[in-house]
C-alpha cells in the first residue's frame, strides 16, 4: 500500500476498489467502486439479481471476491483467518431472515458473541444487551425465545444482536423484505433512530425508498451487477439520470 | 325470540350418526374381536400341545444343559442349566450390541462430518462407503467378513502380527490382557480423583468465563489431568501393571484376550453397515441447520470452531437423536443375525440349542422377544429422555 493510500484510508470507513466477482461463469460483480466515509448512510437499491446483496455479503467476507480491493477501516480484507474476527467485529450485518439463533433466549442471542468472542464477563455482556434491548423497545422479551417473537421484533432483536458488538459499520440486507407491512415501519424506526444518533456508518440494501429519503446521505443504484447511478437521495429520486435508474423508479412508484 | 334463544342448546345427531358414539361402538368391536381372536390361539395352542403330551412350563430351565457354549463372559461347562444359557445368551448380545454401537456412534460421526467436508477425496471417500454399506443386505456383509476375510486368515503358526503381541489368525483375534499387580489400586484412585477434578474445574471454569469472560482451556487441561496425572502415579508406583501377552504353544495361543472370529465379523459387520446409517443421520442433522445461522455466527466474528460449538451442533442434534435411536434398535435387534455364522448369541444358544434340546418353543420364543422387547424399550426410554434434555425449549 503507497503512502498516498495510506492516508486516504484514514476518512474511509470502506473502499472497494475494482471490485469483481464471478458464481462460476455468471458476473455478479463488475467493477465495483465504492468509497464509504466515516458515518455515512448509504442506500443500495436496484433490481433483484443486480448483486446489491453480495456486495453487502463481499464487505464481512461472508462472499468471497476475486478481483479488486475491499478496504475496512484501513485494512484490506484478504481471508485471513485471525484477521477477519477482528473485521466481523467490526462490521455488524442484519439478514433479511433475521437469522437468530432459535435455540437461545433473545438474551443469549445478544450475549454469545460478547462474550466469547469479546470476552466480556456474563453479567457486563447482559447489561449491554439489556440497553440495546431497551433501545430497540423490546427489553420485557429478553427471556423468550425467537419463535415466541413476532417477524418485527426479531429483526429489532437481531438488530440489537449486531449492535452488542459494537461496530464501526452496520450492514443490513433488505432488513424490511421478509415482513408483513404493519411490522416494516417499527423496524425502519428503529434504523432511523440509529442512523439519526451519527458516528455509525450504515450500508442498507433497501426498496424502502421512504427510509432511503429520510436518512441516507447516498443513494446509490445498481443493475446486472455494476453501479449504474449515484447521487444524494434529492437529486436521485428528482432527478434520475440513467434511463435504467427512471424505469427502476417509475416502477416502483406506480405501485 | 331472542331470549328464548339463550337457552338453546345446539341440537345433537341421533346417537347412530354422533361422531363420539359412533368411534366408541367401534373400538369396542374391535377389542372384542381382538379378545377373541387372542383367546382362540391360546386355547388351541394348549389344547394341541396336551393332545401331543408336551408338557408346559418353566421347569426346563434348572434342568442339565448339556452342551458347551463357545463364549461365555460368565463361568458355563456342559454341567451348567438351561437357566444359564440365557443368561450367556443375553449377555453375548449385549456384548455386542454394546461394542457395536459405541463404535458405530464414533465410525458414524467421522464419516458423516467427512461426507460434509470441503475435502473432495474425504467426502468422496465417505460417499463411497455409504453407498456401498448401506446397500448391501447386512447378513451378506456378515458372512463376507466371516467366510471371506476371517476365514481365509492363516493359521495360528503364521498369524498376522502386529509387535507381536497382537496376532490375528483364522482361529481369532489375540490381544495381550492387561495383569494389575498390588499397588495399581493407586493409579485407579488418581484417575477418580482427576475425574472429580474435571469435574470441579469445569464448573469453575464456566464460572470464571461468565465472571471475566476469559475462556480456560478445559478440554486440554483436562485431558492431561486424567492422563499425565495417573501416569505419574502409575510411575511411581513402580509401573504395577504387566501386559499378558498372547503367546503360540502348541497350535493355538495362549494367554491374552481373545476374541473370537464369530464375534469379531459380526462386529465388524453390524458395525460397518449401521454406521453408515448413522452418517447419513448426521450429515442430514448438520444439513438441516440453516446456512443462514452459521452465516449469523460467522459475521458476529464467531470463528468456525465456536459457531459449531454454539449454534449449529446444538441445533443438529435434535435432529439427529430420534433416528439415531431407530439405529441402536436396529442394530440390537440385527446382532440376532449371529446366529448365521454361530455366534453364541442369545437367538443362537437360546433359541437355537437350547430349544432344539428341550422343545419348550412356546416359552423360550416368548422369553427371547420379551428380552429383546425389554432392551429396546430401554434403549428408547433413555434416548428419549436425552433427547428431551437436549430439546432446549424454542418457543
Amino acid at each position: 500500500m503507497s503512502e498516498a493510500n495510506k492516508q486516504t484510508d484514514q476518512k474511509f470507513a470502506l473502499q472497494m476498489i475494482n471490485v469483481n466477482k464471478w458464481y462460476g461463469d455468471f458476473h455478479v460483480l463488475k467493477d465495483i467502486n465504492l468509497d464509504v466515509t466515516q458515518g455515512e448512510r448509504i442506500v443500495i437499491c436496484g433490481p433483484s439479481g443486480s448483486g446489491k446483496s453480495t456486495v453487502i455479503r463481499c464487505i464481512n467476507h461472508l462472499e468471497e471476491h476475486q478481483q479488486g480491493q475491499i478496504i475496512v477501516d484501513g485494512i484490506e480484507i484478504t481471508g485471513d483467518v485471525k484477521q477477519l474476527e477482528k473485521l466481523r467485529t467490526d462490521v455488524g450485518m442484519c439478514f433479511q431472515h433475521f437469522n437468530l439463533f432459535p435455540h437461545l433466549s433473545i438474551l443469549d442471542n445478544l450475549t454469545l458473541a460478547p462474550r466469547w468472542v469479546k470476552k466480556i464477563p456474563k453479567a457486563e455482556a447482559e447489561a449491554t444487551a439489556m440497553k440495546y434491548l431497551e433501545r430497540v423497545k423490546i427489553p420485557d422479551q429478553a427471556n423468550k425465545f425467537p419463535g415466541q417473537l413476532s417477524g418485527g421484533q426479531q429483526q429489532r432483536v437481531a438488530i440489537a444482536r449486531s449492535l452488542c458488538m459494537d461496530p464501526k459499520v452496520m450492514l443490513f440486507d433488505e432488513p424490511t423484505s421478509a415482513l408483513d407491512p404493519e411490522m416494516i415501519s417499527e423496524v425502519l424506526d428503529v434504523m432511523i433512530e440509529l442512523a439519526d444518533e451519527g458516528g455509525m456508518t450504515m450500508l442498507c440494501v433497501t426498496h424502502e425508498m421512504g427510509f432511503a429519503k429520510q436518512v441516507a446521505d447516498r443513494v446509490i443504484f445498481m443493475d446486472a451487477g455494476q453501479i449504474i447511478e449515484e447521487n444524494t437521495p434529492n437529486e436521485f429520486f428528482n432527478n434520475p439520470q440513467s434511463e435504467r435508474t427512471q424505469l427502476f423508479l417509475s416502477q416502483i412508484i406506480a405501485h | 325470540m331472542a331470549e328464548n334463544n339463550t337457552h338453546l342448546k345446539p341440537s345433537k345427531p341421533p346417537i347412530w350418526n354422533d361422531p363420539k358414539y359412533r368411534s366408541l361402538f367401534f373400538q369396542a368391536l374391535l377389542m372384542f374381536g381382538l379378545g377373541l381372536f387372542i383367546y382362540t390361539i391360546v386355547q388351541n395352542t394348549l389344547t394341541n400341545m396336551e393332545a401331543r403330551g408336551i408338557s408346559t412350563g418353566f421347569a426346563f430351565m434348572s434342568e442339565k444343559s448339556g452342551f458347551d457354549i463357545l463364549q461365555s463372559l460368565i463361568p458355563f461347562n456342559s454341567d451348567s442349566t438351561y437357566g444359564r444359557t440365557f443368561i450367556v445368551g443375553i449377555l453375548n448380545t449385549l456384548l455386542v450390541s454394546a461394542l457395536g454401537i459405541f463404535f458405530a456412534t464414533i465410525l458414524g460421526f467421522l464419516i458423516g462430518v467427512a461426507r460434509l467436508s470441503n475435502n473432495w477425496l474425504l467426502s468422496k471417500i465417505a460417499t463411497v462407503y455409504i453407498e456401498t454399506f448401506r446397500n448391501i443386505p447386512l447378513l451378506i456383509q456378515i458372512f463376507f467378513w466371516y467366510i471371506v476375510v476371517l476365514r481365509a486368515m492363516p493359521s495360528a503358526r503364521n498369524s498376522h502380527s502386529l509387535f507381536d503381541s497382537f496376532f490375528l489368525n483364522v482361529r481369532g483375534l489375540y490381544l495381550p490382557a492387561p495383569v494389575t499387580e498390588s499397588g495399581f489400586i493407586y493409579t485407579v484412585i488418581t484417575f477418580i480423583i482427576a475425574l472429580i477434578a474435571v469435574f470441579i474445574l469445569k464448573n469453575w471454569a464456566k464460572k470464571r468465563q461468565e465472571a471475566t469472560g476469559q475462556p480456560f482451556p478445559v478440554l486440554l487441561t483436562s485431558l492431561g489431568l486424567l492422563i499425565l496425572a495417573p501416569l505419574l502415579v502409575f510411575l511411581v508406583t513402580g509401573s504395577p501393571l504387566t501386559w499378558d501377552v498372547p503367546v503360540l504353544k502348541g497350535f493355538n495361543f495362549k494367554g491374552g484376550i481373545s476374541v473370537i472370529p464369530e464375534l469379531f465379523a459380526l462386529l465388524l459387520a453390524l458395525t460397518i453397515y449401521t454406521a453408515a446409517f448413522i452418517a447419513e443421520i448426521v450429515r442430514s442433522g448438520i444439513k438441516a441447520v440453516s446456512h443462514g445461522q452459521t452465516e449469523a455466527a460467522l459475521s458476529l466474528g464467531l470463528t468456525p470452531s465456536q459457531t459449531l460449538r454454539f449454534v449449529v451442533i446444538p441445533q443438529a442434534m435434535r435432529v439427529i437423536i430420534p433416528p439415531m435411536t431407530s439405529q441402536y434398535l436396529n442394530l440390537l435387534k440385527n446382532s440376532s443375525l449371529a446366529t448365521a455364522i454361530g455366534y453364541p448369541d442369545l437367538v443362537s444358544v437360546f433359541m437355537g440349542t437350547t430349544l432344539n434340546q428341550t422343545g419348550q418353543a412356546v416359552e423360550i420364543i416368548m422369553m427371547t422377544m420379551t428380552v429383546y422387547l425389554t432392551f429396546s424399550l430401554l434403549i428408547s426410554a433413555f434416548m428419549n429422555w436425552y433427547n428431551a434434555k437436549m430439546a432446549l425449549t424454542e418457543r
